[in-house]
Parts: C-alpha cells; sequence; structure tokens
C-alpha cells in the first residue's frame, strides 16, 4: 500500500481562493469538529485550559504579508493550508507499516490508524505540514477530505463536501475532481490560474491554490478624468448647470 | 529538527553496534570463545539497545512489528528487515564462533553486508527526505556509515582501519557541516515559493495560525543558536575524532584504551547527532516564516 | 494491492436539533447533530435565511462552549470582599428572594434607584419591558458604547443604517466600499456576499487603517489616518458634486433636498424646513414653480429652487449642501495630508463610483409605484454599495461622519435601489416611526413608556423638571441628546461619583464590565469596590447574570447564572432585532437542545420569575398570579399589541404572519421549521421601499406600522437644527452655557467634519499615535477564550507596529513596548505589520484575560501576554479645569469614543508579563481539565 498508484481514477481535493479567504478560521473549527467526532481517534487538545495549549488540527490558517515588487502599499494574505493529496506523496513512500496510503479510486491520502505506529516519519516528509501526530492517540492524523463525509449516504447529496468546503463563508474553499477537465475546480485552475505549492518538491499536490488577484490598481485619476470634468468652476456656475439638468430630466 | 534523544541514541548506539557486527563479521578481529562473546554482546547491546531505544519515539511501539511491511518502498521498513537479517545472521555466525568456535567466514561476510546496509538504510531514512536540504545529500549516508564505521574499528581495536575510517568520518563530517550550511539556500526553498506568492513580492509571515504552539513546531521548527552549534561542532570535532585518532594511533592497542577512545567518541558521536538534527532545517519553517538567517515563528520567547 | 476497507457511510447522528447559534449576534441556524443524548458536532442549517448553511470559527467551536468548564453551576452569593471571587452556591429560592428583598422596597420608594443594563443581550423588547413595568428609567443595552452613531446616524438620514438594518445588493453590485470593519454583527452574511461578489468578479475597496480580513481581500486599501473618514468621504462628495455625477432625479424624488429651509435670520424657525399648514414640508413644483407638500401626487420637486417671502430668498437643502461640500475645505488637496490618502488617489476613486454608479447602471424588468402615485415600469440599479461599521462610529466625531457616508450613497443614488444598500425589514423607519424616549417615574408604578427613543428636539430630552438628568448615564441630555441607546459605559462611572444621582442597586446582563467592556478597567474595578466613610459600598448593591466564571461575575453581590445557548428559550424578534434579510423579514427562536446538568437558568425565565414576585405590571394578572410560567410561555403568550407577540410566524391557527393571535403550538411549529420563520418581501416590493407602495402595504401587513408611512432621505437632518437652535437660545428647554458652543459646532444638520475631541484634548505631539482594536474573527469578545479550541488561536494578542515605527524605534520579534496614554500605561508584546497606517498601532480586542478567570490556569498566556488597550481608555475627557465631567463620547450621540485613543510607545526592557498585572481571581467553577478528547462515541 506504501507504494503509490500508478494513477487514480479519480484526483479529488480542493482548490483554495487566496483572493477571497479572510482568514476566519471557520474551516479550521468545522474540520476539528467533524474530524474529532468522527474518522479515527478524537483530535485531542493537551494542557486545553492550561498555560501551553496545544491541540491537533488537520487544517490551519497562516496569514502573510507581501511587500509588491514595483513599491506600493504592502498586501495582506490569509492562507488556510490542510494536505494537498500529493500525486507523488512522499508521505506515503516513507511510511514503514502501510498506514499511509493513497487511494486508487479517487487519489485521497489517508493514515489508517490501526497501522500507524506514530513514528513520525511521514510528517517529516511533507514540506506543507499537513500531518499532525496526535499527542494522546499517538498516531498520526492528516486531512481525510472527509472521506467519511463525500461518500456517506447518511448525509443528503448536497452535503456530501467536506466539512471546510461547507463551512466556509466566503466561499473561498472549493471541491471537486481534477481528473475531469470540466469539473467545477479544473476549470477555476484554469481561469484563474490556479498553483502548486514548493512545486520544486515534486510532489505534485492535487489541491490548487488561486492566487490574489492584482490589487491597489487605482492610484491616480488621470485616466478617469473626462468622467470628473467639473461642470463649473464656481458655486454659481454650479447652480446655473444644475437647473440645466433638471430641466433635462 | 527537534533533537529527540531516543532518536539520537538509536542512531548513535546502533551505528556503533553494526560498525562493530561489519567488524567481526569480517573476522577483524578473528575472536572465539569467550573473547568472542565479549565483542559480540557489547555490539549486540549496542544494536539492539539503539533500536530499543528508537521505539521510545513511536506513538504506538506496541504495533512496531507493522513496520516490516512496506520494504519495497520505505527505508525505515527496510532497516527494520535489514538489521534483523544482520541480528539473526551474526547470531549464527557469532554462536558458531562462541560456541563451536568455527567462524563461518561466507556467513560473516553476509553478515557484513547486511550491517553496512541496516547503517545505510538508517541513513537513507533522512537522506531521502527532500524536506530536509541538509540531510538530502549522497554525503549523509557517507557520514552516517563512516561515524558508524570508524567507531566500530575503534571497538574492534582495528588500528589502521579506525585511522583510516576516523579521517574519512572526520572529512565527511567537515564537509557535510559546511556543505550543509547552505544546502538550504541553494535548494531554492522560500517562503514565495512555499506559498506561491513570488510573483507578487517579498512574503513575510504575519500571524501564525494560533499563538500556541503545535506538533510540527515542536517536531520541525527547532531553532540553535550559531555560537552553541559552533561550540557544539568543534566539541564533536574533538571528541568524535581527534582524541579517538590520537588514542589509537598513539596508544598501545588494549580493550582499555580502546574504550576510552570509544568513550570520547560516543560522547563527540552524541554531539554530532544533536547537531544532525538540531541543525537540519525542514522546509515547513517558512509555513511559519522562517527566511534567510531569520527563524521560524517561535510560540514562546525563551528560547 | 488492496487499500483498507473503509467506512464512507458512518452514522452521522441519531438526531438531529435545529436551533440558532449564540457564539455571536449574527444569529445563524445551527442543525446540532445529537448521539446518546449529547451534542455531537454542529453544523450550520442551509435552510436558515442569515447563513445559508455556512457557520464561522465560532459557531463550528459552539461544543466546547457548552461543554466550557467555565460555566457557573448555580446561583451565588458573594461571601468574601467583593472583587475577590469568593462565593457560596445557594438555591434558586434564596437568590430570588434575596433580590425581591432588595429590589421591592426601591419600587416602592424610588424606581429609579435600580439601574438595569443588559450587554450582548438579544431580548431587549422583553428586557426593556421588565424594566418600564418596574418603573427605573434606569435601562438600556450596551448599544451606548456599541455602534449608536451607527444606528442614529443611519436612522435620523435614512430611516435604518448598515449593520443589522440593511445590507448590499449582493446579488446585482459591483463595487463595493466598505469603511471601518473588522468582522462586524452579520460576520456570516458579509463573507457570503463578499464571496458572491468575488465569484463575479466585482471590486472592493476597504477603508482602514489596518489591512487584514475583509480589507485584506479589498482590491483597493485606503489605510486612513483613524478619525479622519469624514474629511475623506467629504471630498468624495466634493469631487462628485463638482463633475455633477450626482442622482438628480433620485435627490428630487426621494430625499428632502429639494425641501426648502428657513431662511429668516434669527428667527427661531431659522434653519427649519418651510412647511405647510398640515406641517408637510414644502417643495417647489417644477411643472409650475408652486409650494407644494412633498408627497402630493404627482408633485415633480425643484432641487434649484428658491423661494422669496417677506424679503427672505429661502433656499434648497441641496444648495445649501452643495455650497458645504464644494468649499475647498473638502477638496482632495486639503484633506489628503490628514487623511493619509493622497489626492490623486481621493479622484480616482470618486472616479471609480462615478464609471459604476452612471456607466453600469441597469434596469431590472419589475414595475412598481411610488408614493406620488407615479409608476414606473422599471426598476433602475445602481451597482455601487457601502457598508461601514465600528470604525467610523467609534470616534466622537462619528455621528457625523456616518451621515457623511450616508449622503455619498443618497446623492450616488444607490440606496434601496438594484445594486446598492438595501434595507432589511421591519427597515426602513423613519425617526417619525419610532418612539421618543420616556423618563418619568413614580413610585410603585411603570415607567410613562418606552425608556429609549429618537428625540425630535428639545423636549424630548429626558430631563427632570429642575433641567438635570433624568437617567443615571445621562442619556438624552444636552451632553449627547440622540443618545438613542442610551449611554451604558458611563453608568458605573456616574453611579460610584452620584452624578446626577445615586443608586442603589446596579443589576447587569450578559455585560463583562469589570474588564473588556469597560473603558478604564482599573478605575471600574475600584469604583465597585470602593467604599464611603461608613465602610459601606459606594455602589450599594450589585446583582449579575453571567452563563460563565468571567471577571464581572466577581464583582457582584449576587449571581444568577444562566443556561448556555443549547439549553434555554431565546426569542429573537421581529420587536427588537430580528434575523431578517432584505427580501424577507424573519424571526427565530433558540430552544433547550439539551437540558442543563447544573443548577442553572435561563436568565430571561428568571426576569419572569423575579416579575412575578414584585408583581410588576404586565408579569401578574389582576389577582397577582404569574402570567408567564416560564419565557416559553410569554414568547407564545404575550401581545405587545393586539395580535402582535415577540414572534412573527405561525400566529393564529398556524397560518397568520405578522399580526394574528396567539398558537399555543407556535414554538412546535418554529422547531419543526428549523427554529425559524421568514416571510418574503413580494418582488414588486423589494426595492425603493421607503416610497414603494407596494412594500407599504406589505409592513403594514405583517404589522411593522400601521399606515403606510412614505417618507423622505434627510440630507438635512431637522432635529439637530431644533438642538442648535435651543443652543441659540431659542425655546424654553435651555442647555447650560458651557454647552452652548459645542452643541452649534457638532449638532450641524449638514454634517460638518469635526477633529474627534480627545485629539482636541490632548497634545498631540506627545501622544502622536493612534490605538484602535479590532475583533478577530474566531473570538466573540471575552467569551471565546475559555473555548480551548478557539484559544489556541488567540491565546495572546501582540500590538501591531507599522514598519516606520518599528524601524524607528528599533523593535526586534519578542520585544515589548510601554504603550502610554493621557490616562494610563501599558506594557506589552509587540509585532511588527506592514499593512497599517504608519502612524497606528492596534491589537486584537479582548483577548486579554485576568488571572483566575474563565477557569483558565493562571499562567494561561491570555493573562501572562495577552492584555486590554481599555486600560489606556478612560470614559472621561482629560479634566479642563472647570471641574465639569465630560465624557469621552459623541457629543450627538453619546456614542464611547473607543477609537479616539492616542499613545505614544517605546520600547521597553522585556517583563515577565504584560502590566499592568492584577492579583488572581478566585474561579468559582474551578479549573478545567487537562485534556480534551471531544468525541462523543469512538
Ligand atoms: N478596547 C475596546 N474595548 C471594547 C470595544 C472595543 O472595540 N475596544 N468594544 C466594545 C463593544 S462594541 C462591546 S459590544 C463590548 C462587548 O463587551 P461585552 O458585552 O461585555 O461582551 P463580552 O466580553 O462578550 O461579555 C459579555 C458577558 O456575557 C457573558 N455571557 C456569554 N454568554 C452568555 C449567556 O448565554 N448568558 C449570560 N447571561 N451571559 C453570557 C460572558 O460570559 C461575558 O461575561 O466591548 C466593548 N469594549
Ligand atoms: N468575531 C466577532 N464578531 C463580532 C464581535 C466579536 O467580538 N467577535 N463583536 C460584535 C460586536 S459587539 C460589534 S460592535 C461588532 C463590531 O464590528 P466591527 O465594526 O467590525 O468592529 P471592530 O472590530 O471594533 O472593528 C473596527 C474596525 O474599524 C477600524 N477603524 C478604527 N478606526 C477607524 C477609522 O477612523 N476609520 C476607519 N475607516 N476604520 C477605522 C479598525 O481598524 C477595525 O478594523 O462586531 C460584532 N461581531
Ligand atoms: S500534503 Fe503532505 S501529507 Fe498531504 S499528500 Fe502531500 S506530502 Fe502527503
Ligand atoms: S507515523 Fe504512522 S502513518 Fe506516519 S509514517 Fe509512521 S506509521 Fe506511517
Ligand atoms: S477536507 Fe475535511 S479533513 Fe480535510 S481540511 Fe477539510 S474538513 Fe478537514
Ligand atoms: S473558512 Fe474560508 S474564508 Fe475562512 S479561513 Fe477558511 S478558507 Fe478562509
Ligand atoms: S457568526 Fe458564527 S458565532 Fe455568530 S451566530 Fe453565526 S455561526 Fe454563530
Ligand atoms: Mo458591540
Amino acid at each position: 500500500m506504501t507504494l503509490l498508484p500508478e494513477t487514480t481514477e479519480k484526483k479529488l481535493g480542493l482548490v483554495i481562493d487566496l483572493d477571497t479567504c479572510v482568514g476566519c478560521h471557520a474551516c479550521v473549527t468545522a474540520c476539528k469538529g467533524w474530524n474529532t467526532e468522527n474518522y479515527g481517534a478524537p483530535l485531542s487538545d493537551t494542557d486545553a485550559y492550561g498555560g501551553d495549549p496545544v491541540g491537533t488540527f488537520l487544517n490551519r490558517i497562516h496569514s502573510y504579508e507581501v511587500e509588491p515588487k514595483g513599491g506600493g502599499c504592502s498586501q495582506t494574505v490569509h492562507f488556510p493550508k490542510s494536505c494537498l493529496h500529493c500525486e507523488d506523496a512522499p508521505c506515503v513512500t516513507v511510511c514503514p507499516t502501510g498506514a499511509s496510503y493513497k487511494r486508487t479510486e479517487d487519489g485521497i491520502v489517508l493514515v489508517n490508524e490501526d497501522a500507524c505506529i506514530g513514528c513520525g516519519l511521514c510528517a517529516w516528509a511533507c514540506p506543507y505540514g499537513a500531518r499532525e501526530m496526535d499527542p494522546t492517540a499517538g498516531v498520526m492524523k492528516k486531512c481525510t477530505l472527509c472521506v467519511d463525509r463525500i461518500y456517506n449516504d447518511n448525509l443528503p447529496e448536497e452535503d456530501r463536501v467536506p466539512a471546510c468546503v461547507r463551512t466556509c463563508p466566503a466561499g473561498a474553499r472549493h471541491f471537486g475532481d481534477f481528473a475531469d477537465p470540466d469539473s467545477n475546480v479544473s476549470k477555476l485552475v484554469a481561469e484563474r490560474g490556479g498553483i502548486d505549492l514548493m512545486p520544486e518538491q515534486g510532489t505534485k499536490p492535487v489541491n490548487k491554490y488561486l492566487p490574489p488577484r492584482p490589487k491597489d490598481q487605482l492610484q491616480d485619476m488621470d485616466v478617469l478624468t473626462p468622467l470628473l470634468e467639473p461642470v463649473a468652476e464656481e458655486p454659481k456656475g454650479f447652480l446655473a448647470w444644475l437647473d440645466k439638468r433638471l430641466e433635462a430630466l | 529538527m527537534h533533537p529527540a534523544p531516543s532518536v539520537i541514541i538509536f542512531t548513535v548506539l546502533s551505528g556503533l553496534g553494526f560498525g562493530l557486527l561489519t567488524f567481526l563479521g569480517l573476522g577483524m578481529p578473528k575472536v572465539t570463545g569467550w573473547e568472542a562473546f565479549f565483542y559480540f554482546a557489547i555490539a549486540y547491546a549496542l544494536a539492539v539497545g539503539g533500536l530499543v531505544s528508537s521505539t521510545f519515539h513511536l506513538g504506538n511501539p506496541q504495533r512496531a512489528l507493522k513496520a516490516f511491511t512496506q520494504w519495497r518502498s520505505s527505508w525505515l521498513s527496510r532497516e527494520a528487515w535489514l538489521s534483523t537479517f544482520a541480528l539473526i545472521v551474526l547470531a549464527v555466525f557469532g554462536a558458531a564462533a562462541v560456541f563451536v568456535g568455527v567462524t563461518i567466514a561466507p556467513l560473516g561476510l553476509l553478515g557484513t553486508l547486511l550491517s553496512l546496509a541496516t547503517v545505510l538504510a538508517t541513513a537513507m531514512i533522512y537522506a531521502q527526505l527532500k524536506t530536509v536540504p541538509r540531510w538530502n545529500h549522497w554525503l549523509t549516508p557517507l557520514h552516517m556509515l563512516t561515524v558508524s564505521l570508524a567507531g566500530g574499528a575503534i571497538i574492534a581495536q582495528q588500528t589502521t582501519a579506525a585511522i583510516v575510517l576516523l579521517l574519512a568520518a572526520g572529512g565527511v563530517q567537515i564537509l557535510h557541516w559546511v556543505l550543509g550550511d547552505r544546502r538550504f539556500g541553494e535548494r531554492g526553498h522560500t517562503i514565495e515559493t512555499a506559498t506561491g506568492l513570488g510573483d507578487r513580492g517579498k512574503a513575510r509571515l504575519f500571524e501564525p495560525p494560533h499563538t500556541g504552539s503545535n506538533y510540527l513546531l515542536k517536531e520541525m521548527a527547532h531553532v540553535v543558536g550559531r555560537k552553541h552549534a559552533q561550540k557544539l561542532r568543534i566539541i564533536s570535532f574533538v571528541a568524535m575524532i581527534l582524541i579517538p585518532l590520537i588514542i589509537v594511533a598513539l596508544l598501545p592497542v588494549n580493550p582499555f584504551t580502546a574504550a576510552l577512545a570509544t568513550l570520547f567518541y560516543l560522547v563527540g558521536a552524541f554531539a554530532s547527532r544533536w547537531l544532525f538534527f538540531a541543525e537540519a532545517e525542514h522546509v515547513v519553517r517558512l509555513y511559519y516564516g522562517a527566511s534567510g538567517s531569520e527563524p521560524p515563528y517561535q510560540p514562546s520567547f525563551s528560547s | 494491492m488492496t487499500d483498507p476497507v473503509l467506512d464512507t457511510s458512518p452514522k452521522v447522528s441519531d438526531e438531529v436539533r435545529k436551533t440558532t447559534c449564540y457564539m455571536c449576534a449574527c444569529r445563524c441556524g445551527i442543525n446540532v447533530h445529537m448521539k446518546d443524548g449529547k451534542v455531537a458536532y454542529i453544523e450550520g442549517n442551509r435552510d436558515h435565511p442569515v447563513n445559508k448553511g455556512v457557520l464561522c470559527a465560532k459557531g463550528s467551536s459552539g461544543i466546547m462552549q457548552v461543554n466550557a468548564p467555565s460555566r457557573l453551576r448555580a446561583p451565588l452569593k458573594r461571601t468574601g470582599p467583593r472583587g475577590s471571587g469568593e462565593f457560596e452556591e445557594i438555591s434558586w429560592d434564596e437568590a430570588l428572594e434575596l433580590a425581591r428583598s432588595w429590589l421591592d422596597p426601591i419600587r416602592k420608594s424610588s424606581p429609579e434607584k435600580l439601574a438595569f443594563f443588559t450587554g450582548r443581550d438579544q431580548s431587549q423588547s422583553f428586557t426593556s419591558f421588565w424594566a418600564q413595568n418596574f418603573g427605573t428609567p434606569n435601562y438600556a443595552a450596551h448599544g451606548g458604547f456599541c455602534s449608536v452613531n451607527m444606528a442614529t446616524a443611519g436612522i435620523y438620514t435614512m430611516g435604518g443604517a448598515f449593520w443589522e438594518f440593511g445590507q448590499p445588493d449582493w446579488d446585482h453590485t459591483k463595487l463595493f466600499m466598505i469603511f471601518g470593519v473588522a468582522e462586524d454583527h452579520d460576520s456570516n452574511p458579509i463573507k457570503m456576499g463578499l464571496g458572491k461578489l468575488k465569484a463575479r468578479g466585482g471590486k472592493v475597496i476597504g477603508v482602514n487603517p489596518i489591512r487584514s480580513g475583509y480589507n485584506a481581500i479589498a482590491d483597493e486599501w485606503v489605510g486612513i489616518t483613524p478619525g479622519t473618514d469624514g474629511l475623506f468621504i467629504s471630498a468624495l462628495i466634493h469631487v462628485l458634486l463638482k463633475a455633477g455625477r450626482i442622482d438628480l432625479s433620485y435627490l428630487s424624488q426621494f430625499t428632502n433636498a429639494p425641501c426648502l429651509l428657513n431662511a429668516t435670520s434669527g428667527s427661531p424657525e431659522e434653519g427649519l424646513l418651510l412647511r405647510d399648514g398640515d406641517g408637510k414640508p414644502l417643495v417647489v413644483d417644477r411643472a409650475n414653480g408652486t409650494l407644494q407638500p412633498f408627497d402630493k401626487q404627482g408633485v415633480n420637486p425643484d432641487l434649484a429652487a428658491s423661494v422669496d417671502m417677506d424679503g427672505v430668498t429661502h433656499k434648497t437643502v441641496f444648495q445649501h449642501l452643495a455650497d458645504r461640500f464644494l468649499s475647498n475645505e473638502y477638496s482632495p488637496e486639503a484633506v489628503s495630508e490628514r487623511c493619509g490618502v493622497s489626492a490623486g488617489r481621493i479622484k480616482a476613486i470618486a472616479g471609480e463610483l462615478a464609471r459604476v454608479a452612471f456607466e453600469e447602471a441597469f434596469e431590472l424588468d419589475q414595475p412598481w409605484t411610488d408614493f406620488r402615485g407615479n409608476k414606473h415600469e422599471k426598476m433602475l440599479g445602481r451597482p455601487v454599495s457601502f457598508h461601514a461599521m465600528r470604525g467610523i462610529s467609534a470616534h466622537s466625531n462619528g455621528f457625523q461622519t456616518c451621515r457623511t457616508l450616508h449622503i455619498l450613497q443618497i446623492l450616488l443614488g444607490t440606496v434601496e435601489v438594484p445594486g446598492g444598500f438595501r434595507f432589511k425589514p421591519p427597515y426602513p423607519k423613519p425617526v417619525e416611526a419610532h418612539p421618543t424616549p420616556h423618563c418619568h417615574s413614580k413610585p410603585d408604578c411603570p415607567l410613562d413608556g418606552p425608556h429609549l427613543g429618537f428625540v425630535r428636539g428639545p423636549d424630548d430630552l429626558a430631563l427632570k423638571e429642575d433641567g438635570t438628568p433624568a437617567r443615571i448615564d445621562k442619556a438624552f441630555t444636552w451632553e449627547n441628546p440622540l443618545s438613542a441607546h442610551g449611554l451604558m459605559h458611563m453608568v458605573i462611572s456616574n453611579a460610584h461619583a452620584g452624578d446626577p444621582y445615586k443608586i442603589d442597586t446596579l443589576f447587569f446582563y450578559m455585560a463583562n464590565m469589570a474588564w473588556n467592556s469597560s473603558m478604564n478597567t482599573r478605575g471600574v474595578m475600584d469604583m465597585l469596590t470602593d467604599k464611603d466613610e461608613n465602610g459601606d459600598y459606594v455602589i450599594p448593591r450589585i446583582i449579575y447574570s453571567d452563563a460563565y466564571s468571567s471577571e464581572m461575575v466577581a464583582y457582584a453581590d449576587l449571581i444568577l447564572p444562566d443556561a448556555t445557548y443549547l439549553e434555554r428559550h431565546d426569542c429573537i424578534s421581529l420587536l427588537d432585532r430580528p434575523i431578517c434579510e432584505a427580501d424577507a423579514a424573519a424571526d427565530a427562536i433558540r430552544w433547550p437542545v439539551i437540558e442543563p446538568d447544573r443548577d442553572v437558568r435561563g436568565f430571561q425565565s428568571v426576569l419572569i420569575d423575579l416579575g412575578a414576585r414584585l408583581k410588576l405590571p404586565g408579569f401578574v394578572d389582576e389577582n397577582g398570579e404569574a402570567l408567564y410560567a416560564d419565557y416559553a410561555d410569554y414568547m407564545v403568550n404575550h401581545q405587545r399589541r393586539p395580535g402582535i407577540g415577540p414572534l412573527a410566524g405561525f400566529r393564529g391557527n398556524g397560518t397568520e404572519t405578522g399580526r394574528g393571535g396567539v398558537n399555543p403550538n407556535q414554538l412546535e411549529r418554529y422547531i419543526e421549521n428549523g427554529s425559524f420563520f421568514v416571510e418574503h418581501v413580494p418582488a414588486e416590493a423589494s426595492y425603493y421601499k421607503p416610497w414603494n407602495t407596494a412594500y407599504q402595504d406589505w409592513a403594514v401587513k405583517l404589522g411593522f406600522y400601521d399606515k403606510p408611512q412614505p417618507y423622505l432621505f434627510q440630507l438635512y437632518a431637522e432635529p439637530l437644527r431644533r438642538m442648535q437652535l435651543a443652543a441659540e437660545g431659542h425655546g424654553d428647554r435651555q442647555p447650560p452655557d458651557h454647552l452652548r458652543q459645542q452643541i452649534i459646532d457638532h449638532l450641524d444638520p449638514i454634517p460638518a467634519w469635526y477633529a474627534p475631541l480627545e485629539e482636541a484634548s490632548v497634545d498631540t505631539d506627545s501622544y502622536p499615535i493612534h490605538a484602535l482594536t479590532q475583533r478577530p474573527m474566531a473570538m466573540y469578545h471575552s467569551w471565546g477564550s475559555q473555548n480551548a479550541w478557539l484559544r489556541q488561536i488567540h491565546g495572546h494578542n501582540p500590538l501591531y507596529v507599522p514598519t516606520k515605527l518599528w524601524k524607528e524605534h528599533g523593535f526586534k520579534d519578542g520585544d515589548w513596548a510601554k504603550v502610554t496614554s493621557v490616562h494610563g500605561e501599558i506594557t506589552v508584546p509587540v509585532a511588527h505589520m506592514a499593512g497599517l497606517n504608519e502612524n497606528t498601532v492596534w491589537t486584537w480586542n479582548a483577548i486579554g484575560k485576568r488571572k483566575g478567570a474563565w477557569a483558565l490556569d493562571e499562567d494561561a498566556p491570555e493573562a501572562t501576554r495577552g492584555f486590554l488597550l481599555n486600560h489606556l481608555i478612560h470614559e472621561l475627557l482629560p479634566p479642563k479645569g472647570d471641574g465639569l465631567r465630560w465624557s469621552n463620547s459623541d457629543p450627538v450621540t453619546g456614542q464611547a469614543a473607543w477609537f479616539d485613543l492616542r499613545v505614544r510607545i517605546e520600547k521597553a526592557a522585556p517583563v515577565e508579563e504584560s502590566l499592568p498585572v492584577f492579583g488572581a481571581l478566585k474561579s468559582p467553577v474551578g479549573k478545567g481539565p487537562a485534556i480534551v478528547r471531544q468525541k462523543v462515541t469512538s
């Protein structure tokens, strides 16, 4: 199992829109809520009410500031990060027990907790910090792409999406099949120039990020001058203009 | 990376154990009876002790046997198999030497190869990780092999081999440090490639995902002070290479001097291995704001 | 090789119970998944009008709130000194008897000696009903320190504000401009709207000194200098007026721009609108040049008219307004430096507003009829919309800034039109549709009317016969005449000072007044514990209802512990703060989806019990028997007016809406329906609501008002002019002399910018930096810290410092700074932020915690590294030497001026803990467990 499948039938994953994410952390706790109750061991929190609380989360939001190349004011980017379900997932091949595996049918990378010895090697192998060892269960936790939601017959059809996608208030997270060029996610990636994180690691992430759109373009009025041509130079003239315009109404 | 004692102990001791076994398998020294018992006991104590120590690192050690299943892809699994094979083969070889007084040379050779392979597999666990550029280099296996074998040679009282191997280990160690220091930068991993924001400009962590800590920070965002590291490098080099070299080269060969050299060697090797982990920068630190010489976000100000 | 066999269809829960979230005041619908009778998982309710399925970080962590170790467990009676946290648990009977024994004598002798103020409460129509029947004039909710500027400026200008009263037309808008918002109450709807807008390729302009959250995704970020938005918006208006880029047709039809202003100098009518005999404002009909009432059928009001009468020329509001804003004082060049925005950028933004409003105008194929009887074939849309909140509201010039913003959107013709800003029912509602404040209390008697309201002029002020304030918070006085929400931030301070009078019992509900909700936190703690010469507390009695072990708990004499939001009934009523959307009227309930496992009771039910024990009218029948068993009973059976009760849905036989008889099964019907009720606005009524006959009729049908009342937007605010006239010496009710100039200067009926008052009263060279707070999206005030998941995200709060100051002071990560205001000093950790106005520092609000509170360990980062900016903010302005206490509030509305704060910073030697440090409170609930592994079943 630790060998990666040659190909997978589907390539399920997420598109994360950095132009829309407001950094609200909704997907973080929605993920924690679903996944602590469902797949595998609960996501524990140690020193939960104390001086050094540390808990297991499968999805976290970083925030960066970017100083534009050509000068101009700094931009803030909220940056959600969970497992990217890489096609060439190094976390899988390093796993000595076969607990880590990539599903042949849909490409989801999972940890079979019953087989996990908690050696931590897969977390070391992941460039993205997408795996966290649960301190009380001693097993590796990671994003399951909500495998227990997306096919779940007990959920209404429209709810068969990951918890983080369902909850994202801004609609910055999209779920779908990247193997299908007509899927919502494939189209978004094509339209918006979706990118890979750390492509030089050669992991071929399935999840894609949509870069922020260009910002702060309205710097001077020149282009708009005709729009703002004064109707009159003095207040008196303004009244005359007003009269004329009212006549035309 | 977090320099976890269990892993440091594991790699140093089992490295030394298999280094010694490598020599014993070759019949260097060619021992039988009580003498053989003595050597094999030390070798097995070290190798098995190290392996046992490694299980302290596991979240679920009771399932450790599962680690044998993925030899086709996983170096950790291969290490499990190779070490087991090595230990079994050399157990037969050793038993023959101790109890029957015969050395079955082909078996010994096989054991030697397996021991070497075990050390190599251990090294490959680290060397394979593209995420840790400092480790992800052909020098890493060479480093671990030379250190193991040098240690093995010292205990095995193979003066020439020990001198050659210590010199080699010293050279490799220095190279590993020097090249290692540049490795992260050379690989071109930056906060910009990590976030994909590079075409926009220069990125900087504004807020980490949480004000507290997490597993990743504890495990992979370890930061050592430059001065501290330099000091440790010197200590490690002197103790692991220089002093043993002097002892082996200048003092008469006997178990006492071998033990003395081994002691120094161990001190140095522990320091070296501590640095091996502590200085290794995982790329995930980029997501936590590390850039250039800037360390990643640290949840507490006391460091 | 095969993959492990997985159960991809596990059972999600045994049962789903639908109720309403209360991790904040957005009030989203939630599906509570139950397993083994316990809460296993909470997700958004897709059918709900507010959140349509999504949930925020707080809502999704509700399970940690409901299981928080900080939950109070039983009524508490103080045993140690105030502020120690030493209590004994008592029975409910004892607690209620104690409360009755304190309150009954007050009511019988002088009801004003009870001050009842509620914080983040959502049952104000009920709590005010209780207070009114008790007879005290001293009631308000927390709006006065929150966003009353926003609310009042909206209502006085256009009959509703942003905030909970309206929202952008997310489906059509193309350019959205957002001022001073970090999160707002409409948390999820704003995010959903931004998402929709972005998906369509629309643009967002964020005006905020800080580039985070919504401003991070804004296409344009205007990093304005705090307190100068009024100037910036005035400059936009200046440019647009000058270019004639305004909607003249809209202005003449729907606003008081064409109304005529009395120009008779020195007359008591000067500056008031010319009116006809029925009191209707007059306009000149452009068709024939005659004076006509504004609403006459078919009249075409002339914006440019002037009328000569008795030798005086009376001009239209519009001309006065144009004179004001065309003045060079408001040119982009004149304001640029103070705003920190270049003149070119101001013009570019004005140009973009003009371009989208006028070049991208569109029409919806929807006929409608206006109040003058004109039939319109289409609805004209202008896809520019605005939203603003406390960033412009919580300044002492906030009322006028908010008004200026409304004037901008009205000039663009983009309020209540497709693509623009839309009201949410029951708004729009003109000032006239609101009550005026009432304050006449008599022993053993209900108050003469509702406490809060909208004053029209000096006659409505809450003053006693002798002209002194009738209310403890001095709301509706000359200091802040339009204080529609009261001044909660002044209650403790005034009660302690005995100014305007002393009181006996402070009764607070859901307000952490001993910590993050107060300005001058240390001072407030001192006031709450201060004793007089006899050794008695200066504020004799304090009753408090909280659900958790907050800082405030320690300062009360009697604690009435509330149930959590999943354990009680609540009513989110059209009578106060409903959950409507622009397209629909909606209300909602909460119900006990789980039973409390502690001896706690829903506070509203406790008030009903207390009301009955006190035999308050409205709570007992003529025989003195309790009218309502509990709050659920009240929600169903109470009627405010015949046929109108707290809940608008499923009335009568279950099919009546808005108006209808009592339906004993109403709550069951709500629960079946997901705990909410929605009634959609008919299509022809969906825009132009203040003037649209279809909407007006629908609003009457639903009971929002009793007869149609179309009205004009008030570019000119006459009630302000009436206050100015008094200050100029007209009328019998006269302000004290020391306030005359302030009223003339600040209550301008056409907005005029003035510098924030703190800026005017401190030496800005010594305190050159602005200091702000922002709400973190993942935390609700102080409540979030008891939540094991959320506190990992925001466990402490650095002071963010802009690049310029960062370099100037040579700060490095891990450094500490001393921050000093005219009032106090704190020492706190710093962090660098580049997307920040260069003269501004800020931190997340309410993360810092008092040691011992919230069942956290004493070394919790919230207490050791977290901090409050509140220590630097005072409820009073620095003394002016006149012996008077000038409150740090907007002089129009009394809005607490949180964001006027000026500070200086310097690098400090590292300290062990953020300063100031306060002693640890004794936790009345113990400490939380070390490990949380949340899972109901495995
Ligand atoms: N520096 C600074 N200070 C500010 C502000 C700012 O911007 N900057 N903003 C101000 C504003 S706008 C506001 S609204 C206030 C908010 O301040 P508060 O209204 O005081 O809000 P909270 O801190 O959430 O405290 C409310 C109390 O309600 C309790 N509570 C929570 N749930 C329940 C419940 O179900 N029942 C009962 N009975 N009690 C409950 C909590 O435990 C807490 O003690 O803060 C103000 N303070
Ligand atoms: N998650 C969460 N949601 C909440 C709350 C919460 O505590 N947490 N609290 C609720 C409450 S009680 C309230 S009142 C609302 C408040 O909601 P917001 O209005 O969003 O309140 P604040 O977080 O105080 O944000 C004020 C914003 O104004 C900016 N600002 C300050 N001064 C100026 C200025 O002069 N000009 C401009 N343009 N901007 C300025 C600040 O940078 C900040 O972004 O949020 C409600 N929603
Ligand atoms: S993101 Fe990390 S954990 Fe996920 S598949 Fe890729 S390498 Fe593995
Ligand atoms: S921690 Fe578990 S999943 Fe990860 S490599 Fe080790 S055994 Fe495999
Ligand atoms: S897909 Fe599921 S497991 Fe993965 S981050 Fe989203 S909610 Fe968490
Ligand atoms: S829920 Fe959506 S908007 Fe919020 S942090 Fe996650 S991805 Fe961003
Ligand atoms: S915004 Fe969040 S906390 Fe507030 S009601 Fe909605 S889900 Fe609950
Ligand atoms: Mo508020």
